[in-house]
């Protein structure tokens, strides 16, 4: 293999190849390129984040724009040509004529949008004040740890909630709807925090007993500077590993929250809300209503997930 | 005479825990003047280690100077605190550690610690710091210095970390280098040619070193000057020829009959009967009594005189015929 002789030899020409062609030669990729699992679940969640985010060119129907919604399209099945109107719709249409797959596309960005951002919010969260309780000790560390351990005895869904409403309160009536996406965003990331500061925190532990970090001390770099150069990028890959799963959680995280009616507003739908509203109509024989948010979210939510797994196992030098 | 690099007075380091006051460093006074050389032994837990650690003031808590005082060029710095004793041991203080698996940051090419150091230190710009770090790196006997600054810590050979961790140790010109145990990792064929490479540096530089090892094999290859530690006190202190052929205390006795000699045909190790006693449970009066063969009674009863005359810490020092 070409890149064991890389790594023990370093032959000149090694040093002037590109980052791909590092990347293309590392073991990392080699053993994505080895794995069903890694290789399918990475592209269904491209596929989606993809038509997420092309939304607005690959829906046929814009399904927030009133003036395109036809009534008479109402409850439509799958690729049935309506009984008015002669439409046919490929997931066929809810109780107000929106073309259920235009729906999902726009409202996996809600739910993509929220999931993601509320992991960067927990992330940086997280990894700031597990680095400090790390590498600070004392009372700093314990006042952290314990706040985190008393937010991990309640299931996070409650702490999401909890925290949900409190902003609610705070937030003016005709700004609600506006502020939904945020409050959702930042009640996640609040439910999430706690295990990015866990295992920052090990890993900083880990990393501060290191001769190394003694040696930058040593040389007079601040705390700062020596936790975001030295320490952080030790404990990086940890984190990468969490940051995924977490994703996988965060936009089921959102979906349940929107489906208990406290999330995305049904101006702004996610998939959860989608599914809300779709589970009105299971009863009366409109299935496709409810069927096919709950199965995009299944995909995602499955691939998201799938991914992180493969990538803890990658990742992790024990297991390979 | 000119002010030593290393001045040590009385240095005491305390750790105060439930069992009482722990006294890991007890009154230790020595000097290292520029250029030379001083080796520091003692078993594991004699404190050679916590005295070193106590002059660049990385004690970990609850460990604490107590008493004594240490300077540096004349200028006192044990009680420097936060940005004044950062800017100070960085620029005047080098380390070198013992595992040179973990004292280079793996994510980090040498390059770059390299410079990391001398941007931090000295008053040069990058493209300087560059071209010193590559001149470092070839001054360490590092081959292929130019092409090797871009290497990353596991591209490198134990012994060759260990060059680049002396090199990093060099680069900001420090007056004072410590070197705790820095052979101990390595490969046995490697060990005297890290020594050599410490030794002629710093003679050419007069960085005053102070080498904390447990390898007597050591002491006699690099050192000028020898202290022996013995429970957190100075057993004996002089230069390494005399300390090494002519011990005076018995411990230092005891230290040289135990280094084997595969040379001299020699089938049994010699030990000293006992171990070094806990922190916490110090025996009355001498710190080695109980393993000592020649302790009289004045030796269980007052301790040892702290080392200011003599060249030894014992009421009843070896002396050989020779020196009569």
């Amino acid at each position: 293999m070409t890149d064991t002789q890389t790594n023990q030899a370093a032959p000149p020409e090694a040093v002037d190849k590109s980052l791909w062609q590092d990347f293309r030669e590392s073991d990392f990729f080699y053993a994505f390129k080895r794995s069903p699992v890694a290789l399918v679940s990475f592209a269904v969640v491209c596929i989606l984040v993809l038509s997420a985010v092309f939304a607005p060119l690959i829906a046929p129907t814009n399904p927030f724009d009133p003036a395109s919604l036809n009534l008479m399209n109402g409850f439509t099945p799958p690729l049935e040509p309506n009984a008015f109107t002669g439409d046919a719709f490929l997931m066929g249409t809810d109780d107000q004529g929106r073309d259920v797959f235009s729906t999902i596309l726009y409202g996996m960005r809600i739910s993509l949008f929220v999931g993601a951002s509320a992991v960067l919010f927990a992330m940086v969260l997280g990894i700031t004040l597990g680095l400090v309780s790390g590498y600070f000790g004392g009372w700093t560390e314990t006042i952290i740890m314990r706040v985190a351990d008393v937010q991990l005895t309640f299931p996070s869904i409650l702490v999401a909630m909890l925290i949900f409403g409190i902003a609610k309160g705070f937030t003016p009536v005709e700004y609600r709807d506006q502020m939904a996406i945020w409050v959702l965003i930042l009640a996640i990331g609040l439910s999430d925090w706690v295990q990015f500061a866990r295992v920052v925190r090990g890993a900083t532990l880990v990393e501060k007993s290191k001769d190394y970090v003694a040696a930058a001390r040593l040389i007079g770099r601040s705390p700062w500077a020596i936790m975001l150069k030295h320490i952080l990028p030790n404990a990086l890959s940890p984190v990468l590993v969490i940051a995924t799963i977490s994703l996988a959680l965060a936009i089921i995280a959102e979906a349940t929250l929107s489906f208990l009616g406290v999330g995305a507003p049904p101006t702004q739908p996610s998939l959860g809300t989608l599914i809300r509203i779709g589970q009105g109509f299971l009863f009366s024989g409109e299935w496709w209503i409810l069927f096919f948010p709950a199965c995009t979210l299944l995909a995602l939510a499955l691939s998201v997930n799938l991914l992180g797994d493969w990538l803890r196992d990658a990742l992790n030098p024990r297991l390979r | 005479m000119t002010t030593p690099v290393l001045s040590i007075r009385n240095l005491s380091v305390e750790i105060p825990t439930r069992q009482g006051i722990l006294k890991p460093v007890d009154r230790v006074s020595y000097d290292i003047a520029a250029g030379e050389i001083l080796g520091v032994v003692g078993e594991s837990g004699a404190g050679k280690s916590m005295a070193g650690n106590a002059v660049i003031g990385l004690l970990n808590r609850p460990a604490h100077i107590a008493g004594g005082e240490i300077r540096l060029n004349g200028a006192r710095i044990d009680p420097l605190e936060g940005e004044e004793m950062r800017r100070m041991r960085g620029k005047e203080i080098g380390m070198i550690f013992q595992d040179p698996l973990t004292s280079l940051n793996p994510l980090l090419t040498i390059g770059d610690q390299l410079t990391e150091t001398m941007l931090t230190h000295l008053p040069i710009g990058r493209k300087e710091a560059e071209k010193r770090a590559v001149a470092a790196l070839d001054e360490v006997g590092i081959p292929g210095a130019k092409e090797r600054i871009d290497s990353y810590p596991h591209e490198f050979s134990g012994g060759m970390r260990q060059r680049v961790v002396i090199a990093l140790a060099l680069c900001a010109e420090p007056s004072l280098v410590i070197a705790d145990e820095p052979t101990t990792a390595l490969d046995v064929s490697v060990q005297a040619q890290i020594i050599a490479l410490l030794k002629r540096l710093c003679r050419e530089r007069g960085t005053a070193v102070m080498l904390i090892t447990h390898d007597m094999g050591v002491i006699a290859e690099a050192a000028d000057r020898v202290a022996v530690m013995y429970a957190g006190r100075l057993a004996e202190l002089g230069p390494v020829r005399e300390v090494l052929t002519e011990p005076r205390h018995p411990y230092t006795h005891g230290l040289m009959a135990s280094t084997p000699l595969a040379s001299q045909g020699q089938t049994r190790l010699h030990q000293i009967p006992g171990s070094m006693p806990k922190l916490n449970y110090m025996p009355d009066g001498c710190a080695f009594h109980p393993r000592c063969p020649r302790a009289a009674d004045k030796c269980r009863t007052a301790p040892a005189p702290t080392l200011t005359d003599g060249r030894a810490a014992c009421w009843f020092p070896m002396v050989t015929e020779a020196a009569e």
